[in-house]
């Protein structure tokens, strides 16, 4: 029974299915606002699922002049990985299944969907993809500094706890180190999900797309599906690691939603209110400005602690 | 370090007409840009040639379907050159509220593909719905959102209904606050400075060698505006302020047609309240034997026609220069230098149009480009001595033309 169970977990609820249609959904939610702020109707409810499912149809076009194993493989690698973390994310406060160590499971596997996108593109063997892969490499290098300073922060202030659990339960008081920290977190999202002002990668008028150039048909359906479950996946882990984590008994659910949609519009209010920027210059946004500013709220966590101030 | 060919085109989601770009790219640093066209030549020059002088004015209007009307203003001013007549105020005034309101709209769709070019999506819908209050303007006055075929040699075609006006000055204020705040919001976004501040600047000097024409030169401090220097359709007659700007970037170029835009509306404002009486149409009958030359500022600068008439009813020579043409070579002194990603930027800044600008090229069926530039020039100079020798005219020695000979 136990394997039954763990089985509908996670492939059902709250696992891989589940994931998906929440994934769909949140990405209607991002076209529907998106079009409403540029004054246009947007699409339907099913829209994102017609996309994936006329995708799925279409025939699979290998490039000759690269890799096809590597190129077939990476959209797979990418979704693998956000999925499992999803699950990670909504199984843990069902059955407390936490396990010491799984934020930094977590973590690894949240740069591998952007690890598979400069893979595929690599293998692609198109010029404009290289430049996209050598772009988003860059843009890697630039956010996984201060995400991983506030995820520390996180940690620190959980009392040097390493698993979801521990995170989610230690639900900090509201502090200026914890919302700087929520700030810094929210850009590396943006980034992650490559969304403006950081579409740097793909950025359609300038590459073509740069790393999807070559991808066609049911490879580039999977890419589409693992955008929609990343729009899912990143706002809650920034509500299990930055926000009080997630308990679904009564109340909480409805907040765990709030917080859930407040996330996605601000990330779609960032994205509708800013030109994409240079890869220079968004490195410079967060060597410069994100990782200083983690690591001045780390500095004030640790002195909040070491002082007994609990708003720092 | 191994250089990279970035192609841009012939088609390429940055552009809606073929044309055809050759980035060579360190890194990401641009060294070197060429640029092909010929993928869209109509020939409507010759076209033009095969017609009689009032279907003409028709063709011309479908060189450009944005600056649909620049064309015919300077061909039918071309032909009011060559047999000297005078329009009347009222198609004067009708004239210009033409001109003005294709200025509006054109460099909305610019401003919203420069934003869409930056991916920023929302100044591309905001500007395009705002442009669609100035077409309607258009559709009330000439029955058509583009292509408004109003002009004719000597006048204008149709007249503006009187009880459309009120509605037209509605429309065009209800315009005002959206687009002083789309200005607002482009001048003090701090991610828009990063991205168009001092990038492809234009110096004063590079405009002037290259001839670069309207906003364009503007942006670099040219004072430089038909609509001011010569005296034609009502400019002359109404108080309006020539937008020029010092650094020639890409944000001085957005700068100079937000502001121009805003001027355009003061213009059209007082076109519309101060239109005369009086006929619109000099009826003017033939055009005698003789050559002209048209010019008008489209919104991207000036557009020249030159028409040369042997007193039949249709053009014996009819040539045309779109702003494009002289805008287009600038790309060498403000592309080269600059990063990949600026330079897609860049190269909207001119608000290229590639109809307008379309030269023919002659290719082998390997794709291979047969003439190029040195060849055709060489061509025409041989041209040129065998119509000397022909009309037996010797070679003008090199002092006449003011030169010391070597």
């Amino acid at each position: 029974m136990d394997v039954l169970f763990t089985g509908l977990y996670v492939l059902v609820f709250p696992g891989f299915l589940t994931i998906l249609v929440l994934g769909f959904f949140s990405s209607w939610i991002e076209r529907k606002v998106t079009a409403r702020v540029q004054y246009r109707k947007g699409p339907p409810l099913l829209q994102p699922v017609y996309d994936v499912v006329k995708l799925l149809g279409k025939e699979t076009i290998l490039p000759k002049r690269g890799n096809p194993f590597v190129f077939a493989a990476a959209p797979l690698l990418g979704l693998a990985s956000s999925s499992i973390v999803a699950v990670m994310l909504m199984i843990q406060p069902l059955v407390a299944s936490s396990f010491v160590g799984d934020l930094i499971v977590v973590v690894y596997l949240l740069t591998l969907p952007s690890l598979a996108l400069v893979i595929g593109g690599a293998a692609s063997g198109n010029p404009l993809a290289s430049q996209g892969v050598s772009r988003e490499i860059k843009l890697m290098l630039g956010y996984e500094l201060p995400f991983l300073i506030v995820v520390a922060l996180a940690v620190y202030k959980a009392g040097f706890r390493i698993d979801l659990e521990g995170l989610s339960g230690a639900s900090a008081p509201l502090s200026v180190s914890g919302v700087i920290a929520f700030i810094i977190a929210l850009f590396c999202v943006q980034a992650k999900l490559g969304f403006p002002p950081f579409d740097v990668a793909e950025a359609e008028t300038e590459i073509m797309s740069g790393t999807y150039i070559e991808y066609s048909g049911p490879l580039l359906a999977v890419f589409k599906i693992t955008q929609a479950v990343l729009l899912f996946t990143l706002p809650v882990f920034l509500i299990t690691v930055f926000w009080g984590g997630i308990r679904f008994v009564g109340l909480d659910i409805f907040w765990f939603a709030l917080k859930y949609v407040v996330i996605l519009v601000l990330i779609i209010v960032i994205k509708n209110t800013n030109p994409r920027i240079r890869i220079d210059q968004a490195l410079k946004f967060f060597w410069g400005f994100c990782a200083g500013a983690a690591a001045a709220a780390f500095g004030l966590a640790v002195a909040g602690n070491v002082f007994g101030i609990a708003w720092l | 370090m191994k250089k990279t060919i970035i192609p841009i085109g012939p088609y390429h989601p940055l552009q809606e007409e073929p044309e055809y770009f050759t980035l060579t790219v360190d890194g990401e640093t641009v060294v070197d840009i060429d640029a092909e066209i010929g993928y869209n030549h109509r020939g409507i020059e010759k076209l033009s040639e095969l017609k009689n002088f009032d279907q003409s004015t028709f063709v011309i209007e479908r060189i450009c379907g944005i600056c649909s009307t620049s064309h015919p203003y300077a061909y039918v001013r071309a032909l009011e050159d060559i047999a000297g007549v005078e329009v009347p105020p009222r198609a004067r005034y009708i004239r210009t509220i033409i001109a003005e309101g294709e200025r509006l709209h054109s460099h909305l769709l610019w401003l919203g593909l420069a934003g869409h070019f930056l991916g920023y999506n929302t100044v591309y819908m905001w500007a395009w719905k705002l442009r669609e209050e100035i077409l309607d303007v258009m559709e009330i006055v000439s029955g058509n959102r583009n292509n408004y075929a109003m002009f004719r040699p000597g006048g204008v075609r149709r007249d503006i209904n009187p009880d459309d006006i009120p509605i037209v000055l509605k429309k065009i204020k209800k315009i005002v606050p959206t687009l002083t705040m789309l200005h607002k919001a482009v001048r003090d976004d701090p991610v828009l400075h990063a991205r168009t501040k001092g990038i492809g600047v234009l110096t004063k000097e590079e405009s002037i060698n290259f001839s670069a024409l309207g906003p364009t030169s503007r942006a670099s401090g040219v004072a430089r505006d038909v609509r001011k220097d010569t005296v034609y359709g009502a400019y002359h007659e109404m108080d309006w302020k020539m937008i020029v700007t010092e650094n020639g970037d890409v944000f001085d170029k957005v700068v100079v047609r937000m502001l121009e835009m805003l001027e355009t509306i003061k213009i059209l404002q007082y076109c519309f309240t101060h239109l005369p009486a009086g006929p619109i149409d000099s009826g003017l009958k033939g055009i005698p034997a003789g050559e002209g030359i048209g010019t008008h500022e489209a919104p991207r600068g000036e557009t020249f026609h030159y028409v040369r008439s042997d007193g039949t009813n249709r053009p014996v020579r009819h040539k045309v220069r779109a702003p494009t043409f002289m805008n287009l070579p600038t790309y060498k002194a403000t592309v080269k230098g600059s990063q990949l990603a600026d330079a897609v930027i860049i190269l909207a800044a001119i608000d290229p149009c590639y109809c307008c600008t379309e030269r023919m090229a002659i290719r082998d069926p390997g794709g291979k480009r047969l003439f190029d530039g040195r060849e055709l020039v060489a061509l025409s100079q041989r041209k040129s001595k065998l119509v000397q020798e022909q009309l037996g005219i010797r070679e003008l020695p090199l002092d006449a033309l003011g030169q010391v000979a070597p």
